[in-house]
């Protein structure tokens, strides 16, 4: 039987998620056994063309050449996935989004002209269906197993859609907020990061990005009430997952109260 | 007329980020090489101003998932200088325990997966796994244990949580590092192992002059802090860093080139070295096994920067065996500090070298001015300058041949695209 093949595509990102990848040290020779991994720039020279079985897409869309060709790695997968924060939201580069690009770009580069860039960064959804989404800056290594083994027993991936609260009480962590007094993101964010901040003594800061149906206003009104200034919850939530739609709709509510 | 020959690799593999290389030959005269680099810019030093500097070591991190404990020392590093906070000796300790696991997670990855598949003819470590496979294991538990040591004392491997200004979020208990111990003792042996391994490989007879570039410290093998030396002598501080190293912006590549502002000469920055300046500072089972192997002192060959990545995996192994068998965590986790306006800058050893940070703070804790400095686009210009000199040796061959061999050049400096924009592609145009 062929094995399926598997796709590995960088857009505006770290490199960290496709690095999970390679993370997966004791897994990763087996994995090679049941997938033919035919285009991983960052680990092979072997470069097939489509179609793909199975794609894993890391990185936001920030130019227009980008644009262009995540539409044609859609045109060649089958089952696309997106990895992480960049590819799910926009990661922290989006933050170009709620700024005037240009002036970003002649922040950074003596010549601007020479640079190309869009003025926002988007997510892979934002272009093209996507078939799912693994959350996270960076992924969870065991989730993108996860997602992989699925994928290959032809069934869909299973990842739980709670918040880091539940992570954390399964985890035994005593709440920071309610301890210690320190803002946490945790209510509204994501699972599958295994709740790592509060066991460090720091505040969930979102990079899992919004849980289904947060109650946003709610716990902004709660760091209001204690004390945490209005435009240091606007920052929190514009950070690596900042243009996700919930986490987008809270800090832009804030923002114009605040003018 | 003349006569044109271009190589097109369309796609650089096996290194971190997305660039391209471009060679022209006119009448079989090298006219032009171009390092594409055309990873999309994210525009970090813009994005950061006005964030709170206690976000800046989260930010700056996701500037490269491969070594973001580089950015995030940097930038503490800097902000700290901004701040007049001096950090313990045991909080020194610790970070450098730290920079040991993202040092050998890096350097056992660039060595096993992406490097000596070139040396052995392989297209990647999966190929090269099924006529070595104990080497490509041993590998790889190398890296696991580099990434275990950054998920006990950061949280994760990839942008740990518990850096902070000041120190850390959270000291580790004493049992969770001493339970790395037993691991650690294999990984010293195994590391010896695989740097024999790798130094017997075949080396192509290549060698310059180099303006070598590195942190340098008296009492220790440098990481977070020393002075910044040059070949030619130059000693800095480095605050100072700006006025003796310049950025360039170049139209081919969305990263900024560097070059020593007093000479305008390239420089070549990372374990290579690190080596030639800090040699005397390995611990004793490094530097015994750079005089077994009979490393040239100071070594100008960059293709032998494989076996300064080994053996910098066996110093920070050793280095990282003795914190973790002496620690005992006695102070504050983070020395506190107040804000005022000021600017601070500093330097440290990212895997692939010297990585400079620069911050402006106003008296609100918030950043008004960024500038950071990768290791991967100081050495770009090192790269094509290597690759015009290196041409004429290989430049008969095929054109597949010839991309093949510059690609090998360009894999051993271990470039991370992703940093110096914060793909590489091989164009070769030539005359037939």
């Amino acid at each position: 039987m062929r094995k399926p093949t598997l796709a590995v595509f960088k857009f505006a990102s770290c490199d960290g998620c496709q690095l999970s990848l390679l993370a997966l040290e004791d897994e990763l020779l087996a994995l090679a056994g049941k997938l033919d991994v035919v285009y991983f720039l960052e680990a092979t020279s072997r470069i097939k063309a489509g179609p793909y079985d199975i794609a894993l897409v890391e990185g936001s869309i920030t130019t227009a050449d980008d644009a262009a060709r995540i539409r044609q790695v859609r045109r060649d997968s089958k089952f696309l996935v997106t990895i992480g924060a960049c590819a799910t939201a926009g990661g922290i580069q989006a933050l170009r989004n709620w700024a005037d690009t240009d002036e970003f770009v002649r922040a950074v580069y003596a010549t601007p002209e020479y640079i190309s860039t869009l003025a926002t960064s988007t997510a892979i959804a934002n272009h093209v269906p996507v078939d799912f989404e693994l959350r996270g800056c960076p992924i969870n290594k065991q989730q993108l197993l996860e997602v992989l083994i699925s994928l290959l027993d032809g069934r869909r991936p299973r990842t739980p859609v709670h918040t880091v609260c539940l992570e954390c009480k399964r985890r035994g962590t005593v709440c920071v907020m309610v301890a210690q007094g320190t803002p946490c993101l945790g209510p509204v964010t994501h699972a599958g990061c295994g709740a790592i901040c509060p066991s460090y003594d720091r505040g969930c800061y979102g990079c899992y990005g919004p849980a289904e149906q947060p109650n946003l206003v709610s716990l902004s009104g709660q760091f209001e009430a204690s004390g945490v200034p209005r435009e240091t919850i606007v920052r929190s939530l514009r950070s690596f997952n900042g243009y996700a739609p919930e986490f987008r709709a809270e800090s832009d509510r804030l923002a114009a109260d605040q003018d | 007329m003349s006569k044109i020959r271009t190589i097109r690799v369309a796609a650089m593999t096996r290194v971190e980020g997305e660039g391209a290389l471009h060679i022209r030959l006119r009448d079989g005269q090298i006219d032009e090489v171009r390092l594409n680099i055309f990873e999309p810019p994210r525009l970090f030093e813009a994005l950061l101003r006005g964030r709170a500097l206690e976000d800046v070591p989260d930010i700056t991190a996701r500037i490269c998932g491969i070594c973001p404990v580089a950015y995030q020392m940097s930038s503490v590093h800097a902000l700290e200088a901004a701040l007049g906070v001096q950090v313990s000796p045991e909080l020194h300790r610790l970070r450098r325990l730290l920079y040991c696991g993202e040092w050998i997670e890096s350097h056992a990855l660039h060595v096993h997966l992406l490097h000596a598949p070139d040396f052995l003819g392989y297209e990647s470590s999966l190929a090269l796994a099924k006529d070595f496979p104990d080497e490509v294991s041993r590998g790889l538990r190398l890296k696991k244990h580099g990434n275990q040591l950054l998920e006990v004392l950061g949280g994760r491997a990839v942008h740990p949580v518990n850096v902070t200004v000041g120190g850390f979020y959270k000291l580790p208990r004493r049992e969770e590092l001493a339970a790395l111990v037993n691991d650690f003792q294999w990984g010293l042996q195994a590391a010896v192992e695989a740097t024999r391994w790798v130094a017997a490989f075949d080396f192509p007879p290549f060698e310059r002059p180099y303006d070598f570039v590195a942190l340098s410290h008296p009492d220790e093998y440098a990481m977070c802090e020393g002075r910044i030396r040059a070949s030619d002598g130059l000693t800095i501080d480095p605050p100072e860093f700006e006025k003796y190293f310049r950025e360039q912006q170049v139209p081919h590549s969305t990263a900024l080139q560097a070059v020593r502002a007093d000479t305008g000469r390239t420089y070549f920055l990372g374990p290579l070295a690190r080596l030639n300046h800090n040699r005397q500072q390995l611990l004793p089972t490094a530097r015994r096994l750079a005089d077994e192997l009979g490393l040239e002192h100071p070594c100008r060959n960059p293709f032998k920067s494989i076996i300064a990545r080994g053996l910098e995996i066996v110093q920070a192994y050793e280095e990282a065996l003795s914190i973790l068998r002496e620690y005992r965590p006695t102070g504050p986790a983070r020395i506190p500090y107040q804000y005022r306006q000021a600017t601070g800058a500093a330097a440290t050893e990212a895997p692939r070298g010297l990585l400079y940070h620069r911050y402006g703070i106003d008296e609100n804790g918030l950043v008004t001015a960024a500038n950071i400095v990768p290791p991967t686009s100081q050495n770009q210009s090192q790269i094509e300058d290597d690759l015009r000199n290196y041409l004429p040796a290989v430049v008969a061959q095929p054109d597949a041949q010839v991309a093949l061999a510059c690609e090998r050049l360009v894999r051993s400096y271990d470039p991370c695209i992703s940093c110096s924009t914060h793909a590489l592609k091989v164009v070769l145009e030539r005359g037939p």
